[in-house]
């Protein structure tokens, strides 16, 4: 079984976003960029899969800028066995993003798409599920737990009331949670290796896929920030304080 | 404009989240629900009672009883033939189904949605809630998510809307519902709570979170939430985090112990009413935005607070 596994290059997670003065966005310029720690996951539990015998090949595809080649290499160093860049310098929509890995899955036929189940930058959380939809497959999303048995994947998910778990058909969409694994670091000799994998560069018209945005971002803002309130000296005053909040 | 909103439920209660939705949605226009489930009619005739919706569509299938994508979403779509926006409240629920319904209606989701400025102008945080992005969308028909702390409950009684029976597709043959492992207990929900008690990685283990948060939360009626530091040392189940890749709150009160305050977590409950932070580190970020905070040893604050309660 072939995996596909998108990933896309964001803002690193440990770096706090800072809004343009003037209203346009989030300011990226000079500032670390990572791959998105689900699709680290993702890209970590496909490696898995593979070591366990259930995938055969693994192929990482990213949708953004030239400088994406860095996070395919990441997603190759880590173990994918080759990669796809479909390039953009603008900011393609997750309704686009699904369109062109539509055209991705029916030139590449995998058994599963394996992916985060949300950017950390535009925070979305649909890309997976619009994937499914458009490929007429069903989707695991909020995956802790994927085990492959025969033409099915059993998928645990992180849902609101615990954990649910669901058999779906293969071929299948999984989108990963935060506690499905802890990816692995690339060693050095396979970040030597990686360079030499294959990387395919492509376009999104290669796929005829408009990526024209369908939602306009008119402005971007900084959240109302909230103020400090005072410090209380002891626990009587705690006390005191939720009585008069009337909750105690 | 006429509306569609998924009633979030399980077979036989409505859940809160629907409320802050339908709110939502009669900002955009008129309100009709769907209800789709097995053995639920009594979640349609709560439905019916909300106030401000003008139609409950039922759909009584056991290919929807647990709400499985694949058979909910082309139903949705058949109904949305009639309906110029769907929304769905923001929970894993909403956020599984809405985007396999926006993709067949080719549209583009706006998830998230914290308010609506306009028919198509929505405002939603992105960057774990560090910015908010204000979009307008261009297409025909608008599917949105909702985020429940940001919209003011719709009234559970005083409606007495119509309900229609309409069959949907019925299962897509694609999935099975295996189980759900449900965590048991009397307190009430995260996310409808009054009052929330958090605990950080400082309980040190899940003996020390149950001995000291769990009885101040008894002694409020609070729900028990954690930060994701006490999540994956394995203190608490992973439905008790709070934050942005947890569950988003906003309480009366929320009382955080031993918690620091990163990014990630404030962006899960900053919209709280009153913040109280109970933190030996002085500096600890989350004193930036509490309401009341007393600074020292949890171990000794909290079984005195407790006691003293």
């Amino acid at each position: 079984m072939k995996i596909l596994v998108p990933v896309k290059r964001v803002i690193d997670y440990n770096v706090r976003p800072r809004v343009k003065p003037d209203g346009s966005g989030v300011d990226l310029a000079n500032v670390k960029m990572s791959m998105n720690p689900f699709d680290e996951i993702a890209v970590e539990e496909a490696i898995r899969l593979k070591e366990k015998g259930a995938a055969s090949e693994i192929v990482a595809v990213s949708i953004g800028p030239a400088k994406a080649q860095e996070t395919l290499r990441t997603a190759l160093a880590m173990g994918a066995d080759r990669a796809i860049l479909v390039q953009s310098d603008d900011e393609v929509e997750p309704l686009a993003v699904a369109k062109i890995l539509k055209a991705i899955v029916d030139e590449e036929q995998p058994g599963m798409v394996l992916m985060g189940k949300q950017a950390i930058d535009d925070d979305s959380n649909q890309t997976g599920q619009m994937l499914a939809a458009l490929w007429g497959r069903p989707q695991g999303t909020f995956a802790s737990k994927v085990e492959v048995a025969g033409g099915d994947v059993k998928v645990t998910r992180e849902v609101d009331g615990g954990l649910e778990t669901v058999t779906l058909k293969l071929p299948a969409v999984v989108t990963t949670d935060l506690r499905l694994n802890e990816p692995r670091y690339a060693s050095l000799p396979n970040i030597m290796k990686a360079k030499s994998k294959p990387l395919a560069m492509k376009t999104a018209a290669d796929y005829g896929v408009d990526t024209a945005p369908r939602l306009k971002v008119t402005r971007v803002t900084e959240p109302p920030v909230r103020q400090a309130g005072i410090k209380v000296g002891s626990v009587d005053e705690l006390v005191a304080k939720l009585k008069a909040l009337g909750v105690a | 404009m006429k509306t569609l909103v998924l009633v979030e439920h399980d077979n036989q209660q409505l859940k809160d989240a629907t409320l802050a939705t339908v709110t939502a949605a009669a900002r955009l226009g008129e309100v009709h629900l769907l209800v789709a489930g097995k053995g639920c009619r009594a979640v349609a005739e709560a439905a019916a009672r909300i106030a401000g919706v003008g139609k409950v569509h039922l759909a009584d299938n056991a290919a929807y009883e647990h709400q499985l994508a694949e058979n909910v979403a082309p139903f949705v779509v058949g109904l949305m033939a009639d309906h110029d926006a769907f929304l769905a409240p923001a929970t894993t629920t909403g956020k599984n189904v809405a985007p396999r319904v926006a993709a067949l209606l080719d549209v583009m989701q706006v998830s998230d949605v914290i308010a609506i400025e306009g028919e198509r102008t929505f405002k939603r945080p992105i960057y774990a809630g560090n910015a908010i992005a204000t979009v307008e969308s261009s297409d025909a028909k608008l599917v949105i998510t909702v985020r429940g702390t940001a919209f003011e409950k719709a009234a559970a009684e005083g409606g007495a809307a119509a309900i229609e029976e309409v069959a949907g597709p019925g299962d897509a043959g694609l999935s099975t519902f295996v189980g759900l492992e449900a965590e048991a207990s009397e307190r009430p929900e995260l996310t409808s709570a009054k009052v929330i008690v958090s605990g950080g990685r400082a309980l040190k283990d899940a003996a020390t979170f149950e001995q000291v948060i769990v009885p101040l939360a008894d002694k409020l009626g609070a729900a028990v939430g954690a930060s994701r530091a006490a999540v994956d040392a394995g203190y608490v189940p992973n439905d008790y985090q709070v934050g942005q890749t947890g569950k988003i709150v906003a309480p009366q009160v929320y009382i955080a112990i031993g918690i620091s305050g990163a990014i990630q977590h404030l962006a899960g409950m900053k919209d709280s009413k009153t913040i109280m932070a109970i933190n030996k580190d002085e500096d600890a970020p989350i004193f930036q935005i509490a309401d009341i905070g007393l600074v020292g040893d949890l171990f000794q604050i909290v079984p005195e607070l407790t006691a003293k309660l």
